[in-house]
């Protein structure tokens, strides 16, 4: 280690934090601004064709969008900051390579931006077919915008599009940056994992509400909704992450070897279950009774070598267990919830009316919606932690792209402070929304002066145009 | 092609510059309109104007950022490097302005309304107000330079920070007493906000012609290149800001909307123009930071894409909110 090194190995720990904390915090209203739009259209849709239940469930989930889409737009701006503030190694060195996906980025963000402010604010407005049109360049700038910033991360596993000589990037090319080997299956699980994280949110929400005895058709339609596009996404993402999987063994092998908990090199496999890491070697593990399962999953032949934490020099290897832990917690989650979604198949297609009073189900779903957080962001942490030290796999070292600053403790206190008074407070606002709707409020009027609303209303009375 | 990069670029920053500091400034406007029961107008009316664009107008941040990364990553890893404070002010403000705003509008009650409004308000001060002085860095040639003490708190930074709260008040005082005007709302409120405009610009200009003096002593290059080859625009944007009084006091709000917008725009182009051909100040020129060839293309061509997709549907975004047919959700 170089003096230098010591330096810098100061700032790594409260900097890797500091990302874990804005990342996963921006992840989670991400994954509502990309799915929301989707699940407001099949509302929007149904309620300009007369039903006004789902009319009224459209304007008040874009009002909680346009909060949670807000929130998000602050909480992605900290981490385009926090790419130079915390990683300006990586930036400097590889901005040119990967910047064109944010450029990107930047372009769908700002369609979105712009049609969630039309949508948002053009209720009684904008006549309907107008007015829910609106939606759909959100939803694929959306879709578009996920795709780009996850290439970003795509590339950061599997680095391509660029030569380098002497420490000094050549022949850049940044398409092939964008569409790296990684890209498609990455972001197919993410994207199936934006779905299912608001979709089993929302569902929660509703089942919450059923629970409680309100069993109407809102409740049965704000349920449903989001059902659906669970019942689509949740069956298909083990597909997806099975072959996201075997793509990292080409790619990284050795995340591989410590979501796995392989230490030697081998062939035949087997896949284990469970255990802790203890002195290089795995402890008190379970095993499948099927010889070679392992290469099989990772490689199509239950004869397959499968390649070891011993490949590298240990300093190149990651933390197991936090690994480990993480890539099982996401699959035992997963696996639950595409039971879930089994027994809800069957209970719907058993009787329709006991499908809204299931108790049990019904407190199952509950739990899916943090469930399926948890999925997520355990997801993340296998692939993050799984890629280290690379900050850029193989090439980049995270310890040396963290920035020397002597702050980032105090930024990371601060924003650990600031993010959870956030998070209550937006708790708070969107509990009271829901009660006020609950209650039987339609408008949610702020709570300050009333004159121009009703000035408002009056206007927007005359103009209405019939849907 | 660095320059085509750098000109969009700072084209971004112009219209961050106009179109998010009228944003920002509303929050000026927001804190000092009284106790709740006498800045209810006032509010209702801030609501309205920037509840629909300031999401979309905060992009341009991210463009000027990602611009700067992707085609400039040696001087952005140098500012950000140099410059980390005060961009992490920049961040808790814009983090605690964002839901501050979005929290208010549908607040429980008239106290948490207070709290998470004076959030909005106080950091849509603080916010310009750091970004100032990352300019006044930057172009006073202390970024890269290896320049002596704190780099962001020196005269330019300080002007810097000091304009930027003022024209984005500026600003907003004239796009909120248009907006009061539109709507037909309170005249009292419109004629109010009219009135402070006018000394909130005769301010400004106030400052900005003393701000000459310590300029030229501090950041020696940028005066130059201000009273060289930015001279045009800085004579233009003294008319304009001119031009926006005098309509103002005549109540022609529509067309003094557009002056100010001009004057703000024409400043910041100044600044633009008086630093060229440096990225940072008297340490690395545009052509000396630039990116390679091929990632500067993707830039120009995602520019266009950009120009294609985006400017039609701000210009519908604008023309709804103006004809009125967005408004406060209800």
């Amino acid at each position: 280690m170089s003096p230098n090194s010591l330096i810098l190995a100061d700032a790594l720990l409260p900097a890797r934090n500091q990302m874990a904390l804005s990342l996963g915090a921006h992840i989670v209203l991400a994954c509502f601004g990309m799915a929301m739009p989707a699940m407001i259209f099949v509302l929007h849709r149904r309620g300009l064709r007369g039903d006004d239940v789902a009319l009224e469930l459209a304007k008040r989930w874009s009002k909680v969008s346009g909060v949670l889409f807000a929130i998000g737009a602050v909480s992605g701006t900290i981490l385009s900051f926090e790419m130079g503030l915390l990683w300006p190694g990586l930036m400097e060195q590889y901005g040119e390579v990967i910047g064109l996906a944010f450029a990107l980025e930047g372009v769908s963000f700002f369609v979105e931006a712009i049609f969630l402010g039309i949508y948002v604010y053009g209720w009684g407005r904008l006549p309907g077919r107008a007015h829910i049109l609106m939606l759909v360049p959100m939803i694929i700038s959306g879709i578009a915008g996920s795709f780009f910033i996850v290439s970003v991360n795509a590339w950061m596993n599997a680095p391509t599009g660029f030569t380098e000589v002497d420490g000094v990037v050549v022949d850049v090319d940044p398409i092939r940056a964008i569409f790296n080997d990684a890209v498609l299956l990455q972001f197919l699980h993410m994207f199936l994992a934006a779905y299912m994280v608001a979709g089993f949110c929302i569902a929660t929400i509703y089942a919450v509400g059923l629970l409680k005895g309100r069993n109407d058709r809102h409740h049965r339609l704000g349920f449903l909704v989001p059902l659906a596009f669970v019942a689509v996404a949740t069956p298909l993402q083990p597909v997806v992450g099975h072959f996201a999987g075997q793509r990292i063994a080409d790619d990284q092998p050795i995340k591989l070897a410590a979501i796995e908990g392989l230490a030697e090199t081998e062939e035949r496999v087997p896949t284990v279950l469970g255990g802790v890491w203890i002195d290089g070697e795995l402890v008190g593990e379970l095993e499948v009774p099927i010889e070679g399962l392992g290469s099989f999953l990772a490689q199509n032949s239950f004869d397959a070598e499968i390649i070891g934490l011993d490949a590298v020099p240990e300093d190149e290897r990651p933390p197991v267990n936090i690994v480990r832990f993480s890539f099982q917690i996401m699959v035992g989650i997963g696996t639950a919830l595409v039971g879930l979604i089994a027994w809800s198949a069957w209970g719907w297609f058993r009787n329709r009316d006991e499908f809204f009073s299931n108790t049990w189900r019904l407190r199952a779903f509950v739990l899916a919606g943090p469930a399926a957080i948890v999925a997520m962001e355990t997801g993340w942490i296998t692939t993050e932690v799984g890629r280290q030290p690379w900050i850029v796999h193989g090439l980049m070292r995270t310890e040396d792209a963290v920035t020397d600053g002597n702050w980032v403790w105090w930024t990371l206190i601060a924003m650990i402070v600031v993010y959870a008074l956030l998070g209550l407070a937006g708790g708070a606002v969107l509990r009271s929304m829901t009660r006020r709707w609950a209650a039987g409020e339609h408008d949610l009027a702020s709570p300050y002066g009333p004159s121009m609303d009703e000035l408002d209303a009056a206007r927007s009375e005359r103009r209405e145009v019939p849907a | 092609m660095s320059e085509a990069v750098a000109a969009i670029m700072f084209a971004a920053v112009i219209l961050y510059a106009v179109f998010a500091g009228a944003d920002f400034g509303s929050g000026t406007w927001d804190l000092v309109a009284g106790d709740a029961r006498k800045g209810a107008a006032t509010r209702r009316l801030i609501d309205r104007a920037i509840g629909p664009v300031w999401e979309a107008h905060h992009v341009w941040l991210i463009f000027i950022l990602v611009f700067l990364w992707t085609g400039f990553p040696g001087p952005f890893g140098t500012i950000m490097r140099e410059l980390a404070i005060p961009f992490w002010l920049v961040g808790l403000g814009i983090v605690l302005r964002g839901s501050g705003f979005a929290f208010r509008k549908y607040a429980p009650d008239i106290g948490w309304a207070r709290v998470a409004g004076s959030t909005f308000a106080l950091s849509s001060v603080v916010t310009p107000f750091f970004l100032g002085t990352i300019a006044g860095a930057i172009a006073s040639g202390r970024v890269g330079t290896g320049a002596e003490g704190i780099i962001w708190l020196s005269p330019t930074s300080w002007i810097g920070g000091v304009l930027a709260v003022l024209t984005t008040t500026f600003l907003a005082g004239v796009f909120l007493a248009e907006e009061a005007r539109r709507h037909g709302a309170d005249d009292e409120l419109r004629e109010s906000l009219r009135k402070r405009a006018i000394v909130v610009g005769a301010v400004t200009g106030a400052v900005a012609l003393a701000a000459v003096v310590p300029l030229q002593a501090d950041a020696p290059t940028l005066a130059d290149g201000l009273t060289g080859r930015g001279a045009p625009l800085i004579i233009a944007s003294a008319f304009g800001g001119a031009m926006t009084l005098v309509l103002l006091q005549q109540g022609k709000l529509r067309s003094a909307r557009v002056a100010a917008a001009t004057a703000v725009a024409a400043v910041v182009a100044g600044w633009g123009f008086g630093q060229y051909p440096w990225v940072l100040v008297d340490a690395v020129t545009i052509e000396d930071g630039a990116a390679n060839s091929t990632t500067l293309a993707g830039l120009l061509i995602a520019s266009g894409v950009a120009a294609v997709i985006v400017i039609p549907a701000l210009v519908l975004l604008y023309r709804l909110a103006d004809s009125s047919q967005l408004g406060s959700s209800h």
